[in-house]
């Protein structure tokens, strides 16, 4: 059962992703990858990470993406006219590089040290719940926690800097 | 299920997120691969989290997470003000520092 | 015990940097009694340390002082270290005597010169390297002083450096002498592979004690190579066939200089160096074929001289003949002959050459023969000294040269080389001969002066007239220090005997002294007889040499033209070397293949760059693209590595 909800999920993810780069329309990626998240949420839920999998929902699918969408219906979304390719040959360079990467990749991800995890993953009850990833964050990851929220303010006083029309 | 069929469908996300930086030409577009880049990553932290028992790894993409989100804000914010001043797109139209 | 032996070589060397670094600013009073003081006390102590010799039993006469240890080196060690016996005692007192003298001459005959400060340091200089040369007891220090007085050559001969002539002489005597020192150094270096040592102690006594190893050669064994490439290096020092031709263009130099230099002391060192090498000589039959040589350059240079028209370059020549007899002597197996006669030269040529200076300074600058006559009128002392040296080069008895170069021709017919002996006596007839026809152009005749001249002429100043007088005087008594077997014993050769003991002396008979008067007889009528030629050729008839010239037009031609060595070795030496030199080495391997190299390097770099810079196009995608690249190599490797 889990095997085969992997496998849909995994159809889905790498089917939208693939749809992200082949899509000619920006519009058309960004719906792409929506889609695309929403599958991964759906992996994060069968590895016990139903928090995660909420706030990539939540966060990602409904927040991140929909900035990106604004910005997208702002500047000319359904345009056709095709943006010239000055380089052509960089369209046939990255698809063999990207096998290329792919062939490195997999046998050392095949040759990966069964000794360090066990094959099915012996998880606590309420592992990846919310109290569970609460603890660690407000304990251990304190700072970390403080110093993102900083960043984000950071990030909107440059946002609103950056877009700001000069008047 | 073992960790690896999840680590490899994180590489081939991965790899076509970078694949897709390449090849695009509209400027959101690339920052739309770039954000496929980010969540194949926190597919590993999380299959690694789940495998090893050790929930670090969830609040690690939980930061990413928060990361990404002041970066895209600030990446279009950026895109905007190009659009602004040069009406223009196009990755390759950005060429000016070259030799 | 001669604890201040090494005082004689470092006070002309203390004088030479005073008056070198100084002298600029000294006045010339002072330079001259910084130079000659120290040459002077180098002689009075060279006295000194002979006489304590002396005082020593005739096997007791071999005393070594350690100066300091130059090298330490693992096993190799060498020392400066001087060696007093009775072969460097003589060569001390030669080279410190004639020195001194030569030095108070030089106080006169300079002394309007510009350099006067630069003379004297050289001169100094030169005193050092010659005492080091004779005083040291091995052959690396040996030819240190063997190469300082090559230098010290090329900075006097180049003293007019201002002249191109002078300073082109200067170059030839320097790398002339340089080609004969290469094959100095393989012998040095052939000696220590053989016998693991450069002292002379060592490496004599090796080979006395070395019995068969080292015994009388048949053909070309260890010995005779030494000797050969060493007998190179003497070529080249003592102006031998073929390296000769640096010492008439030598002649540039002032006259103390050829008088000091090329005539008593620089170029008798390669005799010198034969000579302290007699064991290695001696026992090696074809090594001794140096009196072949030694011969054909007396007669060869002798015929050159009957011709000449210049002054010096007469008795440069004649130089260049009596070194050959002093060859001759070492090669017959005569070795204190050789040395007897390296004395008596040093007394009258440097003799000759002092006054032939001092008539170029009463002439103020003359050098042709054919410009003097009838000086003896106005520059008697001159005149009665100069011919004092003429009798005694000629051989007329009781005069010095007579005994040294009777006993070299005697020993020649002795020792089983007749033909030597012919030759010998030949030469020495021309020897006459040139040298009275010198004579009587310059001091007898009629007087074929210019204006300019006669109206300077003068006779020298006391300081060059003494200085002559006490030569005439040594070249008239020096030679009864040698007395042949029929008249005395010959005290030279006994005193000489301890420094030869080590040389191989196969036995000559016995021979009558009868027999000895007889030659000695011959020798003498021989030399009257070219004395009496040249009296009527050039004081008799004098038309009579012009005839003879003509007649013999060719002949003159050639002789007159040094056979025309020096265009024979431009032709096929030196403008090969040149030219190779300047296409192939410098043009061709430094500019093309060196500079190439570098210049390449650098080209190649700047063309890389520009084909690099291209990458930095200012495309975003491909930048991405060799990120992406780059890190497929790294994975690449790691797969390839831990895969």
């Amino acid at each position: 059962m889990e095997t085969a909800l992997f496998y849909l999920f995994a159809a889905i993810a790498l089917g939208a992703a693939i749809s992200v780069v082949a899509q000619r329309r920006v519009f058309y990626s960004a719906l792409s990858l929506i889609v695309c998240l929403c599958a991964l949420a759906g992996t994060y839920m069968l590895l016990q990470a139903q928090f995660i999998a909420a706030v990539q929902v939540i966060v990602y699918a409904g927040a991140i993406m929909v900035v990106f969408l604004f910005v997208i219906m702002l500047l000319d979304p359904f345009s056709a006219a095709v943006l010239r390719d000055k380089k052509k040959y960089l369209g046939y360079v990255a698809v063999p590089l990207g096998a290329a990467a792919i062939a490195c990749l997999y046998p050392m991800l095949r040759s990966y040290n069964m000794a360090l995890a066990p094959r099915t993953p012996i998880l606590t009850d309420g592992f990846g719940n919310v109290r569970h990833v609460g603890e660690t964050l407000f304990t251990e990851y304190l700072l970390p926690f403080e110093v993102t929220s900083i960043l984000i303010l950071v990030a909107i006083i440059g946002t609103v800097i950056l877009a700001k029309r000069q008047s | 299920m073992d960790i690896v069929h999840y680590l490899i469908l994180s590489a081939l996300l991965f790899t076509i997120g970078t694949v897709g930086v390449i090849i695009k030409r509209n400027v959101i577009a690339v920052f739309l691969c770039i954000e496929l880049m980010l969540n194949a990553v926190n597919l590993s932290f999380v299959a690694f989290s789940s495998f090893l028992s050790q929930v670090q790894g969830q609040v690690i993409v939980f930061i990413v997470m928060v990361v990404a989100a002041a970066e895209a804000a600030v990446g279009l914010a950026i895109t905007v003000a190009l659009f602004r001043n040069r009406n223009t797109l196009n990755v390759d139209d950005t060429d000016l520092m070259k030799w | 015990m001669l604890d201040y032996l090494w005082l004689i070589p470092i006070l002309p060397l203390a004088g030479a940097a005073l008056n070198g670094l100084l002298g600029k600013r000294l006045p010339k009073r002072v330079i001259s009694i910084i130079a000659c003081g120290a040459s002077g006390a180098a002689f009075a102590l060279a006295v000194v340390s002979v006489l304590e010799l002396v005082s020593l039993a005739p096997d007791q006469r071999h005393v070594v002082k350690l100066f300091f240890t130059w090298i330490a080196s693992g096993d190799f060690v060498s020392r400066a270290e001087f060696l007093l016996d009775p072969l460097s005692a003589v060569m001390l007192l030669v080279v410190t005597g004639v020195g001194f003298v030569i030095h108070v001459y030089s106080i006169g005959y300079m002394h309007a010169e510009n350099g006067y400060y630069r003379f004297f340091a050289y001169m100094n200089l030169f005193l050092f390297s010659m005492l080091v040369l004779v005083l040291s007891s091995n052959f690396l220090l040996m030819f240190v002083g063997w190469e300082g007085v090559g230098l010290c050559s090329y900075l006097l001969i180049g003293y007019y450096f201002e002249r191109k002539s002078a300073a082109d002489a200067g170059k030839k005597a320097f790398i002339v002498n340089r080609i004969g020192d290469v094959g100095f150094v393989i012998g040095i270096l052939l000696i220590f592979v053989t016998f693991n040592s450069l002292g002379f102690d060592d490496v004599f006594r090796q080979i006395a004690q070395g019995g068969q190893r080292f015994g009388v050669e048949e053909g070309v064994g260890i010995l005779t190579a030494i000797g050969l490439l060493l007998f190179v290096g003497a070529t080249g020092k003592s102006a031998q066939i073929p390296l000769y031709v640096w010492l008439p263009d030598a002649m540039e130099g002032p006259t103390p200089v050829s008088a000091l230099i090329h005539a008593a002391t620089m170029v008798t060192a390669g005799v010198y160096m034969v000579v302290r090498c007699a064991p290695i000589f001696s026992r090696s039959p074809i090594a001794l074929g140096v009196v072949m040589i030694g011969m054909m350059t007396a007669f060869f240079a002798a015929t050159i001289g009957l011709v000449q028209t210049d002054i010096k370059r007469v008795l440069a020549y004649s130089t260049v003949s009596q070194l050959g007899y002093m060859f001759v002597a070492a090669g017959v197996g005569a070795f204190s002959a050789g040395i007897f006669h390296l004395m008596t030269h040093a007394f009258f040529k440097a003799l000759l050459f002092l006054g032939a200076g001092s008539v170029i300074h009463a002439l103020s600058g003359e050098q042709d023969l054919t410009r003097m006559g009838g000086l003896r009128r106005h520059t008697p002392i001159t005149a009665w000294t100069m011919l004092a040296g003429a009798l005694a080069i000629s051989g007329i008895p009781p005069l010095a040269g007579f005994f040294s170069k009777d006993e070299i021709l005697w020993s020649a017919w002795t020792h089983g080389h007749p033909w030597v002996w012919a030759f010998g006596l030949l030469t020495a007839g021309m020897t006459a001969f040139y040298m009275f026809r010198l004579v009587f152009l310059a001091f007898f005749g009629t007087e074929r002066l210019t204006e300019e001249a006669r109206h300077h002429l003068h006779e020298s100043p006391p300081s060059m007239t003494l200085t002559l007088a006490t030569l005439a005087v040594l070249s008239v008594l020096g030679g009864f220090v040698g007395l042949p077997a029929w008249i005395g014993n010959n005290a030279f050769e006994r005193f000489l005997e301890p420094s030869l003991s080590l040389a191989y002396v196969p036995g000559y008979g016995e021979q009558a002294h009868a027999t000895e008067i007889i030659f000695a007889a011959v020798s003498v009528i021989v030399a009257l007889a070219g004395i009496y030629v040249a009296y009527t050729l050039y004081v008799k008839r004098p038309q009579a040499a012009e005839e003879l010239a003509a007649r013999f037009r060719g002949l003159y031609r050639l002789l007159f033209h040094k056979y025309y060595v020096d265009e024979v070795y431009d032709t096929v030496v030196v403008n090969p070397t040149v030219s190779g030199s300047r296409d192939i080495l410098w043009k061709g391997f430094d500019a093309g293949v060196i500079d190439g190299a570098v210049n390449g390097v650098g080209s190649t770099v700047q063309a890389g760059a520009g084909i690099l810079k291209y990458v930095q196009n200012g495309l975003i995608r491909s930048y991405a693209a060799w990120i992406l690249l780059g890190a497929i190599a790294v994975l690449f490797y790691i797969a390839i590595t831990h895969g």
